[in-house]
């Protein structure tokens, strides 16, 4: 026998990089509706295969159909198109404030609204999300006021958290929205202990864990699947796969998996996979997995499949990396104007509502931004006091800190 | 009162938290059915069930992450981590969540938990269950950090830090855990029967986080110290004939400077001693408290004595460790000075 050949080191590459074709003719698509709806205690052995397709509802003619279809109301799918189109608009108008150096920092969900904004919905009042830093559809749906979450973009004398915390990095216990870590992955284990909490207390409540498809490589994910599956914690995890994770595509954290999704089985955990740019396929498979968690039958992970149109903060440049027509070519089209299109197709829209509705949005977000402003933006106007800084550190603050705070005058 | 060795008390500590607060739930590696590789748990399964004392898988970020989010849920986690020297896969989420998020949330959530982990030498663990990282926790903003020296403080401190609001960082000197040690180790063993501090409450109790006490009187030099360490101290003061008083911080952080500065500006002379690393290590805090607030009265340079920045060897345990000998040349050395 010859001596095999020397070792070689595989690194992953995406298909196509600037200046090429975008090509996603590798992202096998599903028709809608042909995935089946297992009923929600279902021996997780059974729907292995749902951790490699993609449940979806909304078909090209903008038709509802198949068996994950049905789950909203005309009233409900109208509220969850105006969330949708809220967060759209919050967006542009808060890219544009970093833009003009009233706050130093902004990320934006263009692409990806339907996920949190969907996802929301599935909810009841008093269980908590663990998020990461694009799921603000989460608190728009759930009714926090924009010119909260303005006043803490801009840091400003009315921020709710007295400019301690970066910029979009939210926290409101009472909209069920735990305070966002720039620290990746570590808020989905906790989300697990949460729901065990909820679970030793012989509560009703659940937790939602959410993580990128880049961050899936961290141990805590891990660990929280560990965790989750353990202790069959009444969890929800969600992968937000947007595709990038900065300037790296999936593949460098997805390794030889066939999907994200898939790592849940090993650990006995449902995994499905869900069409993240169709409002009415989240909302399905979250009120699938919430239900689960709340019937004592344990966590659920769930893969967002979704584009991020934008760069991924206002740091990024993201045609150094990926072509620039790429998502155009994503073939899982724009959440926002596929749900229009549904909603047109059944009656309840039409163009010049939607054409208003735009209108009205962008003069809520526009007064909400006049009002936080009256507060102050990141360099002029009203800011959080030197005092805030050293308070907060502790439930009582200790006299070192004293000391230091007395030193610095304050 | 009742005779306790420190895991006893560390025990009773937990048992009478739990007891009184259903909100106090405790896991671990090892801790549940079996009660803990250092049996600091037993029992508590059977008196208080399954789901408030439990085994966890092997993940140290997983058991404190789960205990983060169970103290946003409202409950009162303490944890433990088998040895210090495991804790570092969970720091991230010590340093990064646990000790922010009532800062970075406005109060909105809090961390009410406790992280116990066994510390230090001497029992020939090596490098992997020898160190003690407390250095690593006192740098952090928003934790606060405890090691005691004997049952009493150990039972008293513990309960105090299950009941603080915030997180806490309970290390304890598992070279103490069945009897005083004053590094004598060729020495026969004395058990906590024998020494006054084996002496604890059977019920609730605390001592409260932030406050040293003498430990042994004296008016030559102060020495600066906690955990094993304090036993050491009070061996080599008898041993050097140096009238030294001892200092047991037991809290580290919230410090008491207090303490600190009176006994120095009694004595005017003062040696800090840790069983960990010397560079960068608690006692170099503790040396700059002291020429900060007490320069004008020191006598001498302050002296530190401490583990070398060497990892923590295997056989040669007994040079590495910073031995009454060793303590008692810093304390004649600073004497002279």
């Amino acid at each position: 026998m010859s001596a095999p050949e020397p070792l070689r080191l595989h690194v992953p590459e995406p298909e196509v990089r600037p200046g090429d074709e975008p090509d996603f003719s590798h992202v096998q698509i599903p028709r809608a509706g042909s995935v089946p709806r297992p009923p929600v205690d279902v021996d997780p052995r059974e729907i292995r295969d749902l951790a490699y397709s993609i449940i979806r509802v909304l078909n090209r003619q903008g038709e509802a159909v198949g068996p994950w279809a049905g789950t909203l109301s005309e009233d409900e799918l109208r509220d969850g198109l105006r969330h949708m189109m809220t967060l759209r608009a919050f967006d542009a108008r808060m890219q544009n404030a970093q833009r003009q150096g009233k706050t130093s920092f902004y990320m934006q969900h263009m692409g990806e609204e339907a996920v949190s904004c969907a996802f929301r919905r599935a909810l009841e009042p008093g269980d908590m999300n663990f998020p990461t830093y694009r799921q603000a559809g989460l608190l728009i749906a759930g009714g926090y006021p924009m010119v909260e979450m303005m006043n803490q973009i801009f840091s400003n004398e009315a921020d709710p958290l007295k400019g301690r915390q970066l910029p979009i990095m939210y926290s409101s216990k009472e909209h069920g929205f735990f305070s966002i870590s720039g620290n990746l992955a570590t808020q989905f284990i906790q989300a697990v202990g949460w729901a065990m909490a909820s679970a030793i207390s012989r509560d009703t409540r659940i937790a939602a864990g959410w993580i990128g498809d880049g961050s899936t490589a961290e141990s805590d994910f891990h660990a929280a699947l560990v965790f989750a599956s353990t202790y069959r914690a009444p969890v929800v995890l969600n992968i937000v796969n947007n595709q990038w994770a900065i300037s790296t595509f999936q593949g460098i954290a997805r390794g030889g998996s066939g999907t994200f999704a898939a790592r849940g089985l090993g650990f006995g955990i449902p995994a499905l996979r869900v069409d993240g740019n169709d409002y009415l396929a989240v909302h399905a498979v979250a009120k699938w997995a919430v239900e689960r968690a709340r019937r004592n039958l344990g966590p659920t992970l769930i893969e967002h499949v979704t584009y991020r149109v934008g760069a991924h903060s206002t740091s990024d440049d993201p045609s150094a990396y990926r072509p620039k027509t790429e998502s155009d070519a994503w073939p899982l089209g724009d959440p926002v104007i596929r749900l229009k299109k549904h909603l047109i197709k059944i009656g309840a829209w039409s163009d010049e509502r939607h054409t208003q509705a735009e209108a009205e949005i962008m003069d809520e977000v526009v007064a909400a931004q006049r009002e936080a402003e009256k507060h102050g933006t990141l360099h002029s106007g009203g800011k959080p006091s030197t005092r805030d800084m050293f308070e907060g550190v502790f439930a009582t603050m200790p006299p070192h800190l004293r000391r230091q705070r007395q030193k610095a005058g304050v | 009162m009742a005779r306790m060795t420190m895991i006893e008390a560390i025990r009773s500590a937990m048992d009478v938290s739990m007891g009184r607060d259903e909100k106090v739930v405790v896991f671990g590696e090892d801790v549940g059915y079996f009660g803990g590789v250092f049996r600091c748990t037993q029992g508590l399964q059977q008196k208080y069930g399954v789901t408030r004392c439990f085994d966890a898988p092997i993940n140290e970020a997983g058991i404190v992450g789960t205990a983060i989010g169970m103290a946003a849920y409202g409950l009162r986690p303490c944890v433990e981590i088998q040895f210090a020297d495991y804790v570092y896969p969970a720091y991230d989420q010590i340093v990064s969540e646990a000790a922010r998020i009532r800062y970075r949330s406005n109060g909105q959530f809090t961390c009410p938990i406790v992280v116990r982990m066994p510390t230090g030498g001497g029992i020939f663990g090596g490098q992997t269950h020898s160190q003690s990282p407390e250095a690593l926790f006192t740098h952090v903003s928003g934790l606060k950090t405890v090691v005691p020296s004997n049952p009493h403080d150990a039972k008293g401190l513990l309960i105090a830090a299950i009941e603080d609001p915030d997180p806490v960082i309970f290390l304890e000197p598992k070279r103490l855990y069945n009897g005083p040690f004053d590094g004598h180790h060729d020495r026969p063993v004395t058990p906590w029967s024998k020494h006054p501090l084996g002496e604890v409450p059977e019920g609730h109790f605390t001592v409260p986080l932030g406050e040293a006490v003498v430990r042994r009187p004296g008016s030559a030099v102060t020495v600066l110290t906690y955990g094993t360490m304090v036993h050491v101290a009070e061996a080599a003061a008898g041993e050097s004939g140096v009238d030294a008083e001892v200092i047991d911080l037991r809290t580290l952080l919230p410090y008491d400077l207090e303490a600190i500065t009176a006994s120095v500006r009694k004595t005017r002379r003062c040696v800090v001693v840790h069983e960990a690393t010397l560079t960068s290590g608690y006692g170099a805090e503790l040396v700059s408290l002291v020429q900060e607030e007490c320069f004008w009265h020191l006598e001498a340079p302050v002296a530190r004595v401490a583990g070398y920045d060497t990892p923590y060897p295997h056989a040669q345990e007994w040079d590495y460790f910073p031995g009454p000998k060793r303590v008692a040349e810093a304390l004649i050395a600073t004497m002279e000075a």
